[in-house]
């Protein structure tokens, strides 16, 4: 492709490419929490996407139907999002020690029950989150029109990402935690409470997972089956960028979110092809994923 | 009675129940019954991976899938012969087992399962989007099916319900005694050993990886036979053959329930909760996963190794409580 050809195709799906990276952007928040949960658990939470549901929905009643202010609304949906992951971590205690599949069974259990729950209480309706007001304009980056809200969407992705990777790689807590992902029992040994910090893990996961649902809302359609998409979307990323390393899951998210709407843009029917096929080139490439070991 | 012989007992009055079901039951049931054996074989299959291989996957239904949509594509195309649309929608599940398994089988724990649901929501969203072949969301209905080579002198596998109904009965009893004789085999040994000690095995020559991606392309196979079964009763396959809720997620429940590593445990389980989600679903029908969500809990909480394992504990529980008083008498001998 010469360079023209480059710079008309960049210029033709200059939209789909940054649609691609705020979803790309919203999906690393989601996807964060799970890969942490993996690394330093050992768990398949697949309740998590119940919580991005739980999010969603809720920050569409709080924001839009009760008229509260959508930071607010994000802060309270976050709040709860992190007590949803304090009873997680209470409902798999009777199984801590079992296979990973009686794991994952329980989060599995739980999101089916979150899941119908919604449904009761919202119906099966769709319904679009409009973007909050102080976002609802539009900018113009080369020639094109873009909405503001994306853009911030954008900006919450990368800022998380700056601030987790600074933590975790950093400072003295992150040490903890990366040393705890190797060796869990060593760690104990050294006198530092293991639990504990699973614990705030598997919470911070679960908050940013709610907090994921608010921010999902204007760009991912509010429907019941939203949690499961974007469920397997970040299990996506993950295989992609490798268990554990928020540096893969960063990378992870913007080549799905990529693939999905740049993917959607330039071969609409074979979308799920061009999925299958990014999981596949990577596995065979680097079986751990991209950044995994 | 010893306890293996009421197991044989029981067995035995079960096949005579299966054979003698159309008899006292009526079409609808008889079909109900058609399906629930379908389903029970496939969550055999499924038994292979995670009980005996300890390959814990969460994307089977991918398979079971496959099956269906080689079967009525066969139909559709090529052929209204039954037994060819079932060898060649087996072969083309059992290729895809395989091929995902080459991939799978490299990572573990939490990754595989993860790779496996990942692999099975794909296909699902495949299913659906790929319409030239699929029909998308109208999926395929298919003509009835016929014994004879060629289209010459088809039986017609919907006059009567009852010929559908043994046709089903004859391929499940295969399926399920090839699984009896495959895990009682030499291979079927090595998978519980690769289950219990990959590094032992390995040392001791065997190719780990080899065992495992055979396992994958023989439970796929026959996970591929189930769903050609249960859409050549059904002469109709959508996209939500693909479904995680109601047959990968299911399947693992039925196995879950019946107990792990026992082949008949997860078709009983099978039964089960086929029964239970049709008994259900006509009380309150929307909210299945509520209710199949709290059982997944429950059982994983309370019943660890299953029905069958519990059984088979009992068991062993009697036979201990029996033996105990003969002690003595050995030892004075």
């Amino acid at each position: 492709m010469s360079i023209v050809g480059f710079i008309s195709f960049f210029d033709d799906n200059f939209v789909s490419i940054l649609n691609g990276l705020a979803l790309g952007m919203l999906l690393f928040v989601l996807a964060l929490g799970l890969s942490l949960i993996f690394g330093l658990l050992d768990v398949l939470n697949l309740a998590h996407g119940s919580l991005y549901l739980l999010g969603t929905y809720l920050g569409f009643q709080l924001a839009e139907r009760e008229g509260i202010p959508f930071l607010l609304t994000a802060l309270l949906v976050t709040v709860i999002g992190l007590g949803f992951g304090i009873f997680l971590n209470v409902s798999l205690r009777p199984v801590r020690g079992r296979g990973h599949l009686d794991q994952a069974l329980v989060t599995l259990g739980l999101a089916l029950i979150v899941g119908d729950l919604t449904t009761i209480i919202w119906g099966t309706q769709y319904h679009q989150a409009p973007e909050p007001h102080f976002l609802q304009t539009s900018t113009q980056i080369f020639g094109h029109y873009y909405p503001v809200y994306q853009l911030a969407v954008m900006v919450v992705g990368f800022v998380l990402f700056v601030l987790v990777y600074t933590l975790v790689e950093r400072t003295q807590l992150g040490a903890i935690l990366r040393a705890a992902v190797e060796d869990a029992d060593m760690v104990g040994a050294l006198g530092i409470n293991v639990r504990r910090v699973m614990l705030a893990i598997l919470v911070l996961g679960a908050g940013l997972a709610a907090f994921a649902g608010v921010i999902g809302g204007p760009i991912m359609s509010i429907t019941p089956d939203v949690g499961d998409t974007v469920l397997i979307y970040a299990l996506i990323v993950i295989v992609i960028g490798g268990l554990g390393s928020i540096t893969g899951a960063f990378v992870g998210s913007i080549i799905l979110g990529e693939v999905l709407t740049l993917g959607v843009a330039l071969i609409s029917q074979y979308a799920s092809f061009a999925l299958f096929g990014a999981m596949a080139v990577v596995l065979i490439v680097r079986p751990a994923g991209l950044f995994g070991r | 009675m010893s306890p293996r012989a009421t197991g044989l007992l029981a067995r035995a009055a079960l096949l005579a129940l299966l054979a003698t079901g159309p008899l006292f039951l009526g079409d609808f049931r008889t079909n109900l019954l058609a399906r629930i054996l379908s389903f029970g074989l496939f969550a055999a299959s499924l038994d292979l991976l995670i009980g005996y291989t300890g390959l814990p996957s969460l994307g089977h239904a991918a398979f079971f899938g496959i099956g269906g949509f080689g079967a009525a594509l066969l139909a559709l195309h090529v052929t209204s012969n039954v037994f060819a649309q079932l060898g060649v929608a087996t072969g083309a599940a059992a290729l895809a087992g395989g091929t995902v398994g080459a991939f799978a089988v490299r990572s573990r724990g939490v990754y595989f399962l993860m790779l496996t649901l990942a692999t099975g929501e794909i296909l699902a969203s495949l299913a659906v989007s790929w319409t030239s072949v699929t029909q998308g969301t109208n999926g395929l209905s298919i003509g009835n099916g016929s014994f004879y080579p060629g289209d010459g002198r088809p039986l017609d596998l919907n006059l009567r319900v009852d010929t559908v109904y043994y046709y089903v009965l004859a391929a499940v009893l295969v399926g399920y005694l090839f699984l009896r004789l495959l895990v009682a085999s030499p291979f079927g040994r090595a998978l519980v050993g690769v289950r219990e000690n990959e590094a032992r095995m390995r040392s001791l020559g065997y190719s780990v990886t080899l065992y495992k991606v055979g396992a994958m392309l023989i439970a796929g196979g026959l996970a591929g036979f189930a769903g050609a079964l249960t859409v050549q009763q059904q002469k109709y396959v959508d996209y939500t053959i693909f479904s995680f809720t109601n047959y990968s997620a299911l399947a693992v429940i039925a196995l879950i329930i019946g107990g792990r590593a026992t082949l008949l445990g997860p078709v009983l389980g099978g039964a089960f909760v086929f029964i239970l989600r049709d008994q259900l679903s006509s009380h309150f029908s929307q909210h299945w996963p509520i209710v199949l969500g709290a059982i997944i809990v429950l059982v994983v909480y309370l019943f660890p190794a299953g029905l069958m394992g519990g059984a088979r504990s009992l068991r062993r529980l009697l036979r201990r409580a029996k033996a105990t008083p003969l002690e003595p008498n050995e030892a004075t001998r």
